[in-house]
């Protein structure tokens, strides 16, 4: 609103009910988070830090700075729809799925591939609201967000998340996923599909690192000219699929 | 609209454009002139004021006062720099740390980092055992553009040693 990017017409305060949908919890196989948990709350949740190390941690402290992590929410984090956004890649690396509820209670649950449909836009009518995330809960997982900016607590010039998880020596489950390289979040589906059914190794996570810097789109602004920040986007994916596998061996 | 927030224990109530900023709630209408405003877009942290939740049983915490409208903050009470002090004029523990160490040189993000400075020494379970990366990464939301930080570390520092020293003077809102 400040930067007259939006002017509605009526703005409801959600936070009054904070006690309703600020929570971290487990149910059955899945991890399951209010929109309006905080944060400050992602950062230092110990069944976040348990179940998915350390992927939540990693993008969390370096997202913005601690007065900001105070007060913003996984739900706004989402519903911004900023490319740029460190939490969103985590969702999307994550496989997380945003349910919606509308007039009446009807709640539908969306995929982040249709969630996010552009800068600033989301799946979101205009008659419902974001209420939970959830996450699917993988054996054997392994996490890590990487991040290059300009200055502490800045939006990324390109941050990488990568989760993976490994049985037996071969990787069942890769997402990857890139901010502030293309008009949302990328998803890097192409990796994804290269990892899977593989021994984790170097040369693999190189290869899903030059697959994110061709699939992203990145723009030349104030951060960087596009081919840098393609060749980022590819080194930090790289390395966060490379400690996201050694966390995840551990 | 009417809005009526409490501020250093006082309530104030207006009638204000919805879109009125909690920054301007408190500069304009509270005239309470310490809180300043800057980027107004939540970078620099010059408008911090404390804020406590009489529902929830955290310590007062930080908010960007420019990011916050101030119908929201209706039910909070709200700590500025002219509420830190006690009623008697003595200085809060993070003020005599600011003044001991010469941790301000213009003035005007002080403040914003005596704020968050003073909620970093109650949240944390051993302020005096604070690490410098702690303290950097606390208020990494607050720019300072004279100072260079290291005197606003020393002070917080200070400030930690005294309230273990006088725990009598580790005043919170409540
Ligand atoms: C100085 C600064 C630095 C930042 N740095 C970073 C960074 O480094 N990395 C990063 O990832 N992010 C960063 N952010 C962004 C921050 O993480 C998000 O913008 C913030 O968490 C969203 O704030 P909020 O939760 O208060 O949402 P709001 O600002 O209140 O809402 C954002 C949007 O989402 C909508 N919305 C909110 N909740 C819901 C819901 N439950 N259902 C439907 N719609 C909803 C709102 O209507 C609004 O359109 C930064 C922000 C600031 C101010
Ligand atoms: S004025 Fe800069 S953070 Fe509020
Ligand atoms: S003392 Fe001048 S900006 Fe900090």
């Amino acid at each position: 609103m400040k930067l007259r990017l939006a002017n509605p017409g009526h703005v409801i305060d959600i936070n009054p009910i904070e006690p309703e949908l600020n929570y971290i919890r487990q149910e059955g196989n899945e991890i399951r988070i209010g929109a309006l948990t905080r944060h400050v709350n992602m950062l230092e949740s110990d069944l976040l830090a348990r179940t998915f190390p350390d992927i939540f941690r990693e993008a969390e402290a370096v997202l913005a700075d601690p007065v900001v992590r105070n007060r913003g929410t996984m739900g706004g984090s989402l519903c911004q729809s900023d490319p740029a956004e460190d939490l969103s890649g985590v969702v999307v690396a994550l496989k997380g799925k945003a349910v919606l509820r509308g007039p009446g209670g009807a709640e539908r649950v969306v995929e982040m591939d249709e969630f996010h449909i552009g800068p600033y836009m989301t799946a979101v009518g205009p008659t419902e609201m974001l209420i939970e995330v959830r996450f699917p809960i993988h054996p054997g997982f392994g996490g890590a967000h990487e991040k290059v900016e300009r200055r502490a607590g800045d939006f990324a010039i390109v941050a990488a998340s990568a989760a993976l998880s490994i049985q037996g020596g071969t990787i069942q489950t890769a997402g990857v996923a890139c901010s502030a390289v293309g008009p949302t979040t990328m998803h890097i589906k192409r990796a994804e599909e290269a990892l899977v059914g593989k021994a984790p190794s170097e040369e693999l996570f190189q290869q899903a690192g030059q697959m994110a810097s061709a699939d992203c789109s990145p723009n030349s602004d104030g951060r960087g000219p596009a081919d840098y920040k393609r060749a980022v986007a590819g080194v930090l994916t790289q390395r966060a699929l490379s400690r996201a596998a050694a966390t995840a061996l551990r | 609209m009417l809005v009526s927030i409490s501020i250093n224990g006082q309530v104030y109530s207006h009638d204000v454009e919805p879109r009125l900023l909690l920054v301007h709630f408190i500069r304009e209408y509270a005239e309470l002139h310490g809180t300043h405003w800057g980027c107004d877009t939540s970078n620099c942290g010059i408008c911090i004021v404390l804020m406590d939740d009489p529902q929830s049983d955290q310590p007062p915490y930080p908010v960007k006062s420019c990011t916050m409208l101030a119908a929201m903050a209706q039910g909070y009470e709200i700590t500025t720099v002219e509420g830190m002090a006690k009623p008697d004029g003595t200085l809060d523990p993070i003020q005599m740390g600011f003044h001991e160490m010469h941790a301000l040189q213009c003035g005007f993000c002080t403040p914003g980092m005596m704020s968050t400075g003073r909620w970093l020494i109650e949240r944390h379970p051993n302020p005096t055992q604070m690490t410098d990366h702690e303290i950097r990464d606390g208020i990494s939301g607050n720019l300072c553009r004279c100072t260079g930080y290291d005197n606003i570390i020393k002070a917080i520092r200070w400030a930690a040693a005294y309230i273990e020293e006088h725990p009598e003077s580790a005043r919170t809102a409540r």
